[in-house]
């Protein structure tokens, strides 16, 4: 694979409750040879809230950032988070087919935006640029053993009109960087299910059930983790587990792993740049059992 | 079929209503031909609504209008409503929210909680037969629902305010602080207190916000919004 570089869009939560996804995404770019170019001074995509308020706003919030990437020079954005990615994505295409509604978001910015880049997540990217069988050759300790269920989310491929990556209903894109990673990958019915999002501080018994089911249907497995690619995914399965369990009376104890930690451990990467230390269910026994299975071997 | 629901016995004088707390098995010997819907669990509340009761005839034009999408192209297949994750709690079903537009009933529409607890996960808008974004469409409806003052999920509302305040001051969202401006907000102790101590000695959650240089930029990006409208 050629080196190539990137515009990159964090997202907030990358800054706080992420930082764990936020810091193995760059060690895995670094390792695998992607250039993550930072955005300079880029702003909050605005998130559900701003859609939930005006299309124009939200297009808006998400302009300013697509503008900055613009000047960069490079012809991609990406971004690891799915709900920054759906905003993105939104706000150019919407404004790609409509001049109306591009005149519209521009009179809202500083600086109107004339190109618009093309917006991926990072999972796309190494996924199609980089793909399983070269991951698999930089593989230095293979997950051997790990038994993983791979959770993508409700938005990071759907809808497929809008994402144009992997498939809406059966996505296999982390199936195949874990399966290439080393990992045991069972076959997970709710790949594509919502884990209850940003309804955790308003109402929460709607994620109480929602990541509830996704926690049951993986134990019930046999999953030694759950693999994630979303920082609300995460935060609900793992911050949240706790609570899920003395709602449903349910006792799971199921790390919630980034993929990109994964990824980056099976790499050789050292820990610390992993941020193994951030998930709240203790990672730790998954990953010696790992180790324990290669002594074996 | 529709006689039958006029003349359904929890509907007083053909206004819409809704049959509180009638569990399901009781509500389908009243209304024989009321089918439950895909994914209804049991115990969920029925409704029965008369199409005919003073329709606004230019509300679906409107949502038609401003989402893009051909909402009178929707057959009630009831896709949307068997993938959406939400309708168990739902008080309309998404499919009905659709058919209720076609029938011009703004005011149940956007007095629905439901409106405001849809994720916007696209899980209808993926499997739509007719290729509607349902999902846009519930976008709209709160819009509208914003606009003509009808907040059925107070807390959602606030959380969504909150967090957009915060972006608006810092220009990246500040998770502490919006925490603050909810709990002022809404009157609530935080109730997840106990994830404090979770985040905490990890370092993630910052007790400072991280102010953007552009943060002007992004507050302008607010003012001109409410001035312009959109
Ligand atoms: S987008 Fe909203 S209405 Fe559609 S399936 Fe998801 S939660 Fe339900
Ligand atoms: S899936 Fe589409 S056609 Fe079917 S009920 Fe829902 S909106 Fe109507």
């Amino acid at each position: 694979m050629t080196k190539h570089t990137y515009s990159y869009y964090p997202g907030c939560s990358g800054q706080g409750t992420s930082m764990e996804y936020e810091r193995s995404t760059r060690a895995v770019c670094e390792a695998v040879g992607i250039n993550l170019d930072e955005i300079p001074d880029w702003s909050c995509c605005g998130s559900t809230p701003a859609h939930t308020v005006d299309h124009t706003l939200s297009a808006a919030l998400s302009g300013r950032n697509l503008g900055l990437a613009a000047k960069q020079g490079h012809d991609c954005v990406l971004t690891p988070c799915p709900s920054c990615l759906t905003n993105l994505k939104t706000a150019g295409k919407h404004m790609a087919e409509s001049e109306t509604f591009k005149e519209k978001v521009n009179r809202l910015l500083d600086e109107p935006l004339e190109t618009i880049p093309d917006t991926k997540s990072v999972l796309q990217v190494l996924f199609e640029d980089l793909g399983p069988d070269a991951l698999a050759k930089k593989v230095a300790r293979p997950l051997k053993g790990l038994k993983v269920v791979t959770y993508y989310g409700c938005i990071l491929t759907r809808p497929p009109g809008l994402m144009d990556f992997d498939s809406e209903e059966n996505p296999i894109s982390m199936d195949k960087l874990m399966q290439a990673a080393g990992a045991e990958v069972l076959q997970f019915p709710l790949k594509t299910e919502c884990c209850g999002a940003s309804h955790g501080v308003a109402r929460r018994d709607l994620v109480m059930r929602l990541s509830g089911k996704l926690l049951d249907m993986a134990d019930s497995l046999g999953a030694d983790a759950v693999v994630t690619a979303c920082p609300l995914c995460q935060m609900n399965l793992d911050l949240r587990q706790g609570q899920v369990n003395s709602a449903n009376n349910a006792s799971y104890r199921l790390p919630i792993f980034y993929y990109t930690q994964l990824l980056g451990w099976a790499l050789g990467l050292p820990d610390a740049s992993l941020g193994l230390d951030k998930l709240c269910v203790d990672p730790r026994p998954a990953l010696q059992s790992i180790s324990a299975n290669k002594e074996v071997a | 079929m529709y006689q039958e629901l006029q003349r359904a016995p929890h509907t007083p004088s053909g206004l819409f209503t809704r049959a509180q707390n009638i569990p399901f098995a009781a509500s389908r010997q009243q209304t024989p031909n009321r089918l439950p819907y895909a994914g209804m669990p049991s115990g969920d509340v029925m409704q029965v609504v008369n199409l005919t009761n003073s329709p606004d005839k230019t509300f679906m034009d409107r949502v038609m209008e401003e989402s893009g999408q051909t909402i009178s192209l929707c057959y009630q297949c009831g896709n949307c409503t068997a993938s959406c994750p939400y309708t168990f709690g739902f008080d309309i079903p998404v499919s009905q929210v659709m058919r209720l537009l076609q029938t011009g009933q703004k005011e149940t529409v956007l007095s629905s909680s439901s409106i405001w607890l849809c994720a916007s996960c696209t899980s209808c808008t993926t499997r739509c037969p007719n290729n509607i974004d349902v999902a846009k469409v519930m976008d709209v409806l709160r819009h509208e629902a914003r606009r003509e003052g009808f907040v059925k999920e107070r807390r959602v509302k606030a959380f969504f305010d909150s967090f957009l305040d915060s972006v608006r001051s810092h220009g990246r969202v500040f998770e502490m602080g919006l925490m603050v401006d909810y709990i002022r907000k809404t009157g609530r102790f935080w109730t997840d207190m106990e994830l404090g101590p979770k985040m905490l000695p990890k370092g993630k959650l910052a007790f400072k916000p991280h102010n953007i240089q552009g943060r002007d930029a992004i507050a302008r990006i607010f003012e001109r919004f409410e001035k312009e409208g959109s």
